[in-house]
């Protein structure tokens, strides 16, 4: 990836070593919204879904919804996280108009969850390791502020306050990552497994998954960190890797040049590439923590955490370990076909019927994956079954068709969405197994082709692919290959 | 006042039942009174804020068919209430008595609306307060103070000063009314009505709007101990919508009344005399204790030694709160909006025009006292004094079934008198602040008069048991006003 700034030679940058730890807000996907019983449904007419609770009207009041409790302890638990039994809601205050009360109901001192991690793989020649997770907590969102697209946007702004309430929470990691890439790792196996768990729909672009990056240098020698530096606005995988980049090459370069690094905020402009300065007036924030008076502490007691506990679902990590060591499935294909859960799920059942997990993952990271791309279509949304795959493997492993003739016939199923059984019934396209039926064929080879039969008798044994090529043509490749070539020795050695 | 008709919920409800008038006459009378008493002439008592005719005629309408069709009235089937300004009535302006929010109509009713309305209440309108129950004079009103029907020149103490002055010039039967410090016991005295706190829990705020939350309570200003416990009976119970209003059975106050166990033990606080107490104050409520104790309770001495503690306590807990929840009144989605070219300078004269001058001393305060590098010296320090206070009082009720102080220091005053002594005014909260930190209930009742000024008994009780405050209550005003 081009660096906006440069000139850095590869010994200097060798020199610094860049520290990263991550924020990430997760907004979960409960039906209704945190503190009120307002729908979350994304895209909605402005403000059609709001209440005098998240509406911030005078005397309304926040109630807790319990089902947003359980999605974060279900993150909390998934990621080896303490869960917190008694935890604190408290009033995070500042003015912004799509912050209707005034403060955000957040958690400060006291949050749901700490101490908790999840393992990246190698990347960036950094070994596959634990991150750790300093503290899960859980708040509120904002609304939206709207800023441009109406008539009389230059005088005035907009604000829409479906999203006012709509719970999240905010994930942050320890400054333990240690490249752009590893950053890129961990936040793609953050969102892996917060799918697996249904908690989010994780989706950048909507805004149900945001990343701000905390980002400082140091020269490898040195045991202190480096001034922190806070990116945010990085709203995609790729700008966050852009980002950090542009902001490790942009700190090594200040340092090299005699400069000095300050804690700061900076924004990440996708358009050039680069993270400038937030004015000093939208950092200096006091907050004024306390804690909510309208809200009792959040008590998650044993019997609570055991029944979250309970109802985690098998962890991506854990599959990928079960198709391997009881499936004998590559570590790779392992990794990408729990790309998604809807990914895994399609395969665990098309395996499981299949009863031949290997040659179905195959079918399904090559024939599947392929026409699911070239159709914009997603995992959720196949529209063969996973049973028709599992029956062209069950056919194909009984001999009845050939490997060729299993891509012709997938074809089929795919486009007719007819069950692979049934097309090769309908067709007679079996494959002929039968010696004596084979031999009919070849005599017509034989006789139509005397000169490379005879040639073959006279030692040009490389016509014995020929012949067989002939035999399938023939056949219409309906020919067991194997059992023709056998013919064709039997008859002409 | 009302030669004609009774002057009690349960007369009231009785009269109704047996046709002896109707709901609507009755509501009728109420509005001839409220025309009166607001009439300049008078001079007008400046109580009232907006009045929701309309909606209480339907609602004795609906009274009045239940009683000509035989069916049993609801519990508070024709009462003739007023609602303090600070609790949201939907359709109806809710103006918290603030130029901030001088047109704005409440969408929503609160929870204890709802709960009046189902009982058979006939909500007359909405009485005035100290702005953002911030105050305890009613001077803090953007729409002028409230006189006091006992002296025209002198406070009806506030907050709820609205509430106690309908109550006590008979323009309402009963007000509901909010006490974050004092707000309801302070104004009953000084307008020699009944005021009740209930514990923290027992009334759903939703729909109050806030002032100090965990301080927060709505409770009902009556002329009788027995209308207090009738109001507490339909008020009382948990609300899904407010997550502090507690799951803890409701028991039938206005039929325990009369209950009162032989040997119940009062407890006086020692640390409530002398300080700034009025002598003429302290000698009627020594007066009213001498009765008591010859009515065959037993009285003891108890000591709060942090008593002295609490109003600082208050005053930061409070504010703190304040600063947060008075956030919303940006100018962005409803209330006042100044015009302005930036948002920074929207924000900025909007809450300068909108909030009076005593809303902007307790936002900065409690701006302040949260501010990073000051929370620890304030806020927390309060935390912690608020909690030595609450085991003050647990020793206390270790020692007595009930505690009994003045409900205030002095008598009502005269209009202007203090306006620029805040701190005087905050001292003045002495002997209610303390129920409002721990959550306890409490009632303030007319225990005689001081220079010709109603003076206030204030009782306290443990969590949740309003049923001995009430008792008590009803005791001492059987010995004060034995009946006619
Ligand atoms: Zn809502």
């Amino acid at each position: 990836m081009a660096s906006a700034v440069s000139g850095l030679d590869a010994a200097t940058r060798a020199g610094y070593e860049p520290v990263i730890g991550l924020e990430v807000h997760v907004q979960l996907n409960t039906r209704s919204k945190a503190f009120c019983g307002c729908s979350t449904t994304f895209g909605a007419p402005p403000n059609s879904q709001t209440c005098p609770v998240c509406l911030g009207l005078p005397g309304a009041m926040p109630v807790l919804n319990r089902e947003a409790v359980v999605k974060a302890a279900r993150t909390a638990l998934a990621l080896g996280c303490q869960l917190r039994e008694r935890s604190i809601f408290a009033r995070k205050n500042y003015f912004y108009p799509d912050l209707p009360k005034g403060y955000q109901i957040s958690q400060y001192d006291r949050p749901l969850a700490e101490e908790g991690g999840l393992e990246i793989p190698a990347a960036a020649g950094n070994p596959a390791r634990r991150i750790g997770i300093t503290r899960i907590h859980l708040e509120e969102d904002a609304g939206k502020s709207l800023h441009e697209g109406f008539a009389d946007s230059e005088r005035f702004s907009y604000v829409d306050l479906n999203r006012s309430g709509v719970p999240l929470i905010e994930i942050v990691s320890e400054p333990d990552l240690r490249a752009p890439a590893e950053a890129h790792a961990y936040l793609s196996r953050l969102k892996q497994i917060l799918l697996f768990l249904d908690v989010s729909d994780c989706n950048m672009e909507e805004g149900s998954l945001r990343c701000d990056a905390n980002v400082s240098v140091r020269r490898r020698d040195d045991p202190k960190f480096g001034a922190k530096i806070e990116i945010k606005n990085l709203n995609s995988f790729r700008y966050l890797q852009q980002a950090l980049e542009y902001e490790i090459e942009r700190q090594i370069e200040t340092l090299e040049n005699g400069g000095r690094l300050r804690q700061e905020t900076r924004l990440y402009d996708a358009a050039s590439g680069r993270t400038h300065p937030m004015r000093s007036k939208e950092q200096a924030h006091d907050y004024r923590y306390f804690p909510e008076p309208d809200l009792p502490p959040l008590i998650v007691d044993a019997a609570w955490r055991e029944e979250v506990a309970a109802s985690l679902p098998e962890l991506p990590a854990a599959r990928q370990r079960r198709w391997q060591s009881a499936w004998g499935l590559t570590a790779y294909d392992a990794e990408v076909l729990t790309g998604t859960p809807a990914q895994a799920e399609y395969f665990e059942a098309a395996a499981k019927a299949s009863e031949n997990p290997k040659v179905t993952a195959n079918w399904i990271m090559g024939e599947l994956s392929a026409r699911l791309n070239a159709q914009g279509l997603d995992w959720n949304r196949v529209p063969m079954p996973p049973g028709h795959v599992a029956e062209l493997v069950r056919i194909l492993d009984a001999g009845t068709i050939s490997g060729k003739m299993a891509k012709e016939v997938f074809e089929q199923a795919w486009k007719t969405g007819r069950s692979p059984r049934q097309i090769v019934e309908e067709s007679g396209a079996r494959q002929i197994t039968d010696p004596a039926a084979i031999d009919a064929i070849l005599d017509g080879v034989l006789a139509a082709h005397p000169t490379q039969v005879e040639q073959y008798k006279k030692g040009k044994v490389a016509l014995l692919a020929f012949l067989v090529g002939q035999v399938m043509k023939a056949s219409r490749g309906q020919a067991n290959p194997e059992l023709a070539q056998a013919r064709i020795k039997a008859r002409l050695d | 006042m009302s030669d004609t008709y009774p002057a009690t919920i349960a007369a009231i409800r009785a009269g109704l039942a047996q046709g002896e008038f109707t709901a609507r006459a009755l509501a009728g009378h109420y509005y001839e009174r409220i025309a009166a008493t607001e009439a300049p002439a008078a001079p007008a008592a400046n109580a009232w804020l907006t009045l929701c005719r309309e909606r209480a005629e339907v609602q004795a309408d609906r009274v009045d068919a239940l009683a000509r069709q035989g069916q049993p009235l609801p519990p508070l089937a024709g009462l003739p209430l007023a609602v303090k300004d600070v609790i949201s009535m939907r359709g109806v302006r809710t103006t918290c008595g603030s130029r901030m929010l001088e047109h704005y109509i409440a969408p929503y009713d609160a929870t204890v609306i709802e709960k009046l309305e189902t009982a058979g209440a006939l909500l007359l309108g909405k009485v005035n307060c100290d702005e953002f129950a911030m105050g305890s004079s009613t001077e803090n009103s953007a729409f002028g103070p409230t006189r006091n029907p006992r002296d025209p020149s002198r406070v009806p103490g506030g907050s709820s000063g609205g509430s106690a002055a309908v109550v006590a010039n008979g323009s309402a039967l009963a007000a509901l009314g909010s006490d974050t410090g004092g707000s309801i016991r302070q104004p009953a005295a000084f307008c020699g009505v009944v005021g009740l706190l209930p514990t923290y829990g027992r009334v759903s705020r939703y729909g109050l709007v806030a002032f100090g939350s965990s301080l927060d309570h709505i409770g009902p200003l009556t002329r009788s101990v027995d209308d207090a416990a009738r109001l507490l009976g339909v008020l009382a119970g948990p609300d899904p919508r407010d997550a502090t209003c507690a799951d803890v059975p409701v028991p039938d106050y206005a039929a325990q009344l009369a209950a009162l166990p032989a040997g119940f033990r009062i407890g006086v606080v020692k640390e409530a005399w002398g300080g700034g107490l009025d002598s003429q104050v302290e000698a009627t409520v020594r007066r009213a204790l001498d009765r008591l104790a010859g009515a065959g309770c037993d009285i003891v001495e108890v000591s709060l030694p942090h008593l002295h503690a609490s109003i600082a306590t208050y005053y930061i807990v409070a504010t703190a709160e304040a600063s947060a929840n008075l956030a919303r009144f940006d100018g962005v989605r409803y209330g006042l909006r100044a015009e302005a070219e930036s948002l920074g300078e929207m924000y900025r004269k909007t809450r300068e025009a909108g909030f009076g001058a005593e809303v902007k001393r307790r936002i900065l305060l409690g701006t302040y006292v949260l501010s990073s590098g000051y929370y620890d010296a304030y806020y927390r320090k309060a935390q912690l004094a608020r909690a030595l206070l609450a085991r003050d009082l647990d020793r206390a009720f270790a020692q007595a079934d009930l505690l009994v102080t003045p409900t205030t220091p002095g008598t009502a005053f005269k209009i202007g008198e203090r306006i620029s002594n805040p701190l005087e005014m905050y001292l003045a909260d002495i002997y209610t602040v303390p129920a409002d930190l721990a959550g306890i209930p409490a009632i303030s009742v007319p225990c005689g008069e001081a220079a010709g000024l109603p003076v206030g008994l204030q009782f306290m009780g443990r969590h949740f048991d309003e049923t001995r405050v009430l008792q008590a209550a009803r005791l001492w005003e059987s010995l004060h006003t034995p009946p006619a």
